[in-house]
């Protein structure tokens, strides 16, 4: 497939990917990969807040934590939050799209105001709201971010579906008989599915920052729970002196969003001539 | 015989593509004289826009230009200052009339808008490499521009210049890119497939408008078609074209009647008339990136042979402003086309 | 005309989507909770300030009728008392709006100045050096957490160089108050030293928002450039020889201006987001830090007016974005 190898020949949307194998790879095996994988519940208070060295590779954390070895445990929670919540959001709002873009009827149009009241705020807002109220846990934050996501999608695809409902493709599969569904599922969908692939992609290192957010306001995972973005927000009080506290996980968290979004560049400028920008040909 | 305006002496022109080095013109040469209405005709992808763009000057900067010479009024336009070219020749001595007239404005700007920005820097009236539009020129100019837009038969010149060009009809655009083509009072007016994009029933309107007013102003038009009916409408003489060479170029009515070159009579008998059967011509367009050698229509010429397969024969004069560049040059009349 | 027809179709679309927001503020607040009169009073508080606020806010009452008189409410603007500083919620907000809002416009206003040209610039010049650093550059903006980006700022130019104030709007107070903005009121007033002051404060916090804004804004701008650099408008003005930086800077910008602007949006609704975190660090007096201290007393009141508050806020922004385009193309008309 040429558009495969397009892509394999884009270097930042391959680096991308290494970055994201990387990130699966380091959450499957954090165990054997880290120094000190008991760290990530139990607390050595005299090794508290020793810098990098030898030892402790990324230094230690207020409670004498290795921040190396939670931080690879840490992307078990973040590769979790990501991957559901993203999931989640785009199962509810794919098909809401279609179904809305499809029909034009009464219910379409509420589908359309229930989803614009959504965005009518921003995600991380609405998201802080649900989490404040549900209390700190991973499921909360998980059901918060999807909650406040789905309606993206759902206009999203909404736009898309309503402007292939005039293709000429679909008005031959309905006049042959085709029934709504096999039409959304078998013409529609695939005609929206590389858009949506893009998106889901660079929405992935998105939904990873608001968690992060999440987390660094204490509405995350609680301790002891690795949690990238409360990480970060412990270290507060240990700066300037413990600068690696705060550079590690915001590191970690760069890198991944980063490799998020160079493959879902790739992915776009592959998959999506439309997005494509500016023409070479002559 | 009038003076000759631009002569074109083995252009070859190439891109690199996705899929190798095309090489759209090979060795292409073409004379216009002063005054003269000229179609450039050929099926889509022989290279007749790439020529049109050649000789003004617009080519994508990835593209590669070779050649003997490409005069325009005494001067070789490959060897000239960029500058001077940008500056003096195009939109000045040289115009071109695009085939889209709607893509062709700028859709956030009124009409008025874009024939001042024309005339600012393209007006008779301009002194070379002036910069600031003062605004005794600024109204000499509209009273021009206003005069120009009646002379393309628009109503209303002034209404219609505070219009934005999505407030205005197909013809109508046209009209004004016709209009904004001659203000300048250009030497010659390349038009690419100006009435493609319109109804059918103005299509003759536009050509004899663009006739008139070429001959009225003493501009020669250099116009590609694919469509022989538009040539026979307005041209005095036509260039036909086949991936990326000039095959032949005659008066209208002897490149109509006798034509000597194969392809040109195949593509002549393969017009749909009322007596015969519709006629193709058998193959495929070849590949610009491994074209065939020498002659590349000869996979697909009747009356081919291996010195056709060797080289691309130079031009050679059949006729009084006859010139063909083919081997196997054949004097026969052609059924009445339905031209 | 038509214009102004559109603009009031707008108009009316906006009372259904604002409802809906307050039945959404109100189905998290009030119907999500188990017990709502508990979230509220905080989870210490004893049975005895539970059954009061149950009492006072009607919790008891059936959901419609609840949510009747909380529409009613925030009709009239009583978003509830805040339980940490006893005052009434929508004081604390209005107290707080400036604040937010002067580090907001100051990002934007820094971040088009410096993204517009370095994206047309950037698009001109694609695939050299230029292009390249900025594409790499833009990227990495996009993929840090604006949190981290502000305390790694912090770090920097607080800590280590000592160039700018770790925290805080102003040392001491601010000038006499006419806008709130403390730079405008400071020069209003001729008060240099005040405003220089202001602006030595402003400095982190007004970079931290403004940079992931100006990554977008390259994107978008060069992206748009790039696009319109292939239309048939821009090879017709250069086929007939008009000088390239005037189709440039007049014609082309004007198109991907178009294009960036229906990104403000986004960008509005990242820069509230990251108003959130960053003025949690540098301490801003804003509504962000507001929301955020809210969160950790628990004070309920507070965020969900909050939310609601800044729900409105968006849908205005987003409306007058509307109508920007609408005037700026005329196609849309």
């Amino acid at each position: 497939m040429s558009a495969l190898r397009r892509l394999m020949r884009d270097r930042s949307a391959m680096l991308g990917l290494a970055i994201i194998v990387a990130l699966v790879a380091v959450a499957v095996f954090a165990t054997p990969l880290a120094t000190f994988p008991q760290d990530v519940t139990t607390y050595h208070p005299p090794n508290r807040l020793l810098p990098p060295g030898p030892k402790f590779w990324f230094g230690t954390d207020r409670m004498g934590g290795d921040i190396y070895s939670r931080l690879l445990f840490g992307a078990r929670i973040t590769i979790l939050i990501a991957v559901v919540a993203t999931s989640v959001a785009v199962l509810i709002g794919v098909p809401v799209g279609l179904v809305a873009g499809y029909y034009t009827n009464r219910v379409s149009d509420l589908l359309m105001r229930v989803s614009d009241v959504f965005l009518a705020v921003p995600q991380i807002v609405l998201a802080i709201a649900i989490a404040q109220t549900l209390g700190p846990a991973i499921q909360n934050v998980i059901l918060a971010l999807s909650v406040t996501y789905w309606p993206f999608w759902a206009r999203l695809v909404y736009a898309e579906t309503r402007s292939l409902r005039n293709e000429v493709f679909i008005e031959a599969a309905v006049a042959l008989g085709a029934s709504p569904l096999r039409v959304m599922a078998l013409h529609v969908l695939p005609s929206i599915a590389s858009s949506v692939i893009v998106r889901t992609t660079i929405g992935m290192g998105g939904t990873i920052l608001v968690a992060a957010a999440l987390g660094f306001l204490g509405l995350g995972p609680p301790p002891p729970t690795p949690e990238w973005g409360r990480m970060i927000a412990e270290s507060r009080a240990f700066l300037p002196q413990a600068w690696w506290y705060a550079a590690a996980p915001g590191i970690a968290i760069l890198l991944v969003v980063m490799g998020f979004n160079l493959l879902g560049d790739g992915l776009r400028d592959v998959l999506d001539p439309r997005l494509r920008r500016g023409g070479d040909a002559g | 015989m009038q003076a000759e305006l631009l002569s074109v002496r083995d252009l070859s022109v190439s891109f690199a593509t996705e899929g190798g080095v095309a090489r759209v013109l090979d060795a292409v040469s073409l004379t216009l004289r002063a005054g003269e209405i000229m179609g450039l005709v050929g099926e889509s992808g022989c290279g007749k826009t790439t020529l049109a763009r050649s000789i003004l000057g617009a080519l994508p900067p990835n593209a590669q230009v070779r050649g003997t010479a490409l005069s325009f009024a005494g001067q070789d336009l490959l060897t000239l200052d960029p500058r001077v070219v940008a500056d003096r020749v195009r939109g000045r001595a040289i115009t071109f009339v695009p085939q889209d007239p709607f893509s062709a404005f700028n859709p956030l700007f009124t009409v008025g808008d874009q024939v001042t920005e024309l005339l600012r820097w393209k007006s008779p009236d301009r002194r070379p490499g002036e910069y600031f539009y003062p605004r005794a020129r600024r109204r000499a100019d509209r009273g021009r521009a206003l005069a120009m837009l009646r002379a393309v038969h628009l109503a209303d010149p002034p209404r219609l210049l505070t219009k934005y060009p999505h407030e205005l009809s197909g013809g109508q655009r046209q009209r004004v890119m016709i209009a904004m083509a001659l203000l300048p009072e250009p030497k010659l007016v390349i038009a690419d497939e100006p009435t493609t994009a319109l109804d059918v029933t103005i299509q003759a309107q536009i050509l004899k408008l663009l006739r008139t007013l070429a001959n009225e102003h003493g501009a020669s038009v250099l116009f590609t078609t694919h469509d022989l009916g538009t040539a026979w409408e307005i041209c005095d003489r036509v260039t036909v074209m086949y991936a990326g060479q000039t095959l032949e170029t005659a008066p209208i009515e002897a490149f109509v009647r006798r034509p000597m070159v194969p392809y040109t009579r195949l593509l002549l008998e393969s017009l749909p008339s009322r007596n015969a059967a519709l006629q193709g011509i058998p193959g495929d367009v070849p590949s610009l990136v491994s074209p065939p050698s020498g002659c590349r229509f000869h996979p697909r010429c009747p009356q081919a042979s291996d010195a056709c397969r060797a080289e691309h024969p130079a031009v050679s004069e059949q006729s009084a402003g006859h010139y063909v560049r083919c081997h196997h040059p054949q004097l026969t009349a052609v059924e009445a086309a339905a031209v | 005309m038509r214009l102004i027809a559109m603009i009031a179709r707008r108009c009316l679309w906006m009372p259904p989507t604002l409802l809906g927001l307050v039945l959404l503020v109100f189905a998290i607040s009030h119907v999500i909770p188990s017990d709502p009169a508990r979230v509220m009073a905080g989870e210490n508080a004893p049975p005895e300030q539970v059954a009061a606020l149950r009492e006072k806010y009607g919790l008891d009452r059936p959901l419609p009728v609840q949510f009747v008189r909380y529409v009613a409410d925030v009709a009239r603007g009583n978003m509830g008392i805040s339980l940490f500083t006893q005052r009434p919620v929508a004081d604390d907000l209005l107290a707080r709006l400036p604040a937010t809002l002067e580090l907001a416009l100051y990002a934007i206003v820094i971040a088009v100045l410096a993204g517009v040209p370095l994206g047309v610039i950037a698009a001109l010049r694609r695939n050299s050096l230029l292009d390249h650093v900025v594409r790499v550059v833009t990227v990495a903006g996009l993929a840090m957490a604006a949190f981290w980006l502000a305390i790694l700022l912090q770090l920097l130019f607080s800590m280590w160089l000592g160039l700018t104030p770790v925290q805080g709007r102003i040392d001491g107070w601010g000038p006499d108050p006419i806008t709130g903005f403390y730079t405008l009121d400071a020069a209003l007033r001729g008060d240099w030293a005040t405003l220089g002051q202001a602006l030595r404060y402003l400095a982190l916090p007004t970079l931290t928002l403004a940079l992931p804004a100006m990554a977008t804004i390259v994107r978008f701008t060069r992206a748009g450039v790039l696009n319109v650099m292939s239309s048939n408008f821009v090879f017709y003005q250069a086929a007939m020889g008009i000088p390239r930086r005037r189709v440039v800077w007049k014609y082309i910008l004007r198109s991907a201006l178009i294009g960036t602007l229906t990104q403000i949006g986004l960008i509005f609704g990242n820069l509230i987001a990251g108003a959130v975190v960053v003025e949690t660090v540098f301490d801003w007096p804003g509504l962000g830090s507001f929301a955020v201290s809210s969160i950790l007393q628990s004070d309920y009141n507070a965020i969900m007016s909050f939310t609601l508050f800044i729900g409105v806020v968006f849908i205005l922004v987003n409306l007058m974005v509307d109508v920007a385009q609408a005037v700026l193309d005329p196609r849309g008309r």
